[in-house]
């Protein structure tokens, strides 16, 4: 470990705030490029399994009027 | 008689938007394993037990963020070249999905690599930016990334959409030597190259061993995000195929 303690490790030697900025952005940015693709996907599905459901119960009723 | 040119079989099989999306679906946790566990050994190692740089202190631990994010946007780049190309001459669907995902990737790792760039400048040589030659050629690069983007979203035409993109990426690589070799063609405040395949780097190993093993995530994370990106595109444009209701009815 190149620090003495946590307060100093925070500190960065006083460039603290720089360090943990360009950190945090990376984070941001990281978390981002997995999240969206995921969240793309699911949004996607979901859409497609109402459209196969609407269509379903459309095909069910034209199905029922036939017979009548 | 001429003898035909082929590529090998693989190739062909990528051109299948199918078989594409469960492939990158097998490798797709290994990729995720590999990248967490060396981001993470990476970001412990060069934030904690590096030693601090006898010039710049403790604030040169951002280039554990800084060059892996700078490799990256421009390797993004020539993989969103050659993919356009790819997908130009051999009007391979895939290899359009593969063009049209790095686009926003790439952006936001031109747009890490600048912004921690900027951090790193102002306490390093006292301001946020210069319109250096290393500076401006990375934020052509972002302006690139963005114009692919806005291409490929505003052209209602996939295939026109990939077209112009594939256009526009291989008109723009010209900007990638310029980014490597702008260090070395004009007097810069940018430093020189950390890392170069012929010569040792003039960094203490304690230093850039963590570099080089952040490279090497942040090259896995890349393929994951990618092939995440990727397999939503081949799922949107392949919706009216068979194997994509299956799937989702499978759900």
């Amino acid at each position: 470990m190149y620090f003495d303690s946590f307060t100093d490790f925070i500190d960065m030697g006083g460039h603290g705030l720089y360090v943990w900025l360009a950190y945090s952005i990376a984070l941001v940015i990281v978390a981002f490029n997995v999240v969206s693709p995921i969240l793309r996907k699911k949004q996607f599905i979901a859409e497609y399994r109402r459209r196969l459901k609407r269509e379903q119960r459309l095909n069910e009723r034209k199905a029922s009027e036939s017979t009548q | 008689m001429a003898k035909t040119w082929k590529m090998p079989t693989w190739f062909y099989r990528l051109g299948s938007p199918r078989w594409s999306f469960e492939i990158m679906g097998k490798l797709l946790p290994w990729f995720a394993i590999a990248a967490a566990l060396l981001m993470a050994c990476g970001v412990v190692w060069g934030l904690a037990f590096a030693p601090a740089d006898y010039q710049q202190g403790n604030s040169f631990r951002i280039i554990y963020i800084h060059v892996p994010s700078a490799i990256l946007a421009q390797s993004c780049y020539m993989l969103m070249a050659v993919a356009g190309a790819v997908s130009l001459i051999w009007k391979m669907k895939v290899a359009d999905m593969v063009a049209k995902s790095c686009a926003p990737i790439g952006a936001t790792l031109a747009v890490l690599a600048l912004a921690t760039g900027a951090i790193w400048g102002k306490p390093t040589w006292g301001t946020w930016w210069v319109w250096d030659a290393r500076l401006t050629a990375m934020l052509i690069l972002l302006f690139l990334y963005i114009g692919v983007y806005t291409l490929h979203s505003a052209i209602e035409n996939e295939i026109t959409a990939g077209k112009a993109g594939a256009v526009l990426s291989l008109v723009g690589i010209v900007n990638i030597p310029i980014i490597k070799y702008s260090v070395e063609w004009w007097n810069t405040l940018h430093q020189g190259s950390t890392f170069t395949v012929t010569e040792r780097p003039k960094m203490a190993p304690e230093m850039w061993m963590p570099l080089l093993v952040m490279v090497v995530g942040f090259y896995c994370f890349f393929t994951v995000v990618l092939m995440l990106r990727t397999r939503a595109e081949i799922l949107e444009r392949e919706k009216r195929s068979s194997w994509v209701k299956e799937l989702v009815e499978a759900r």
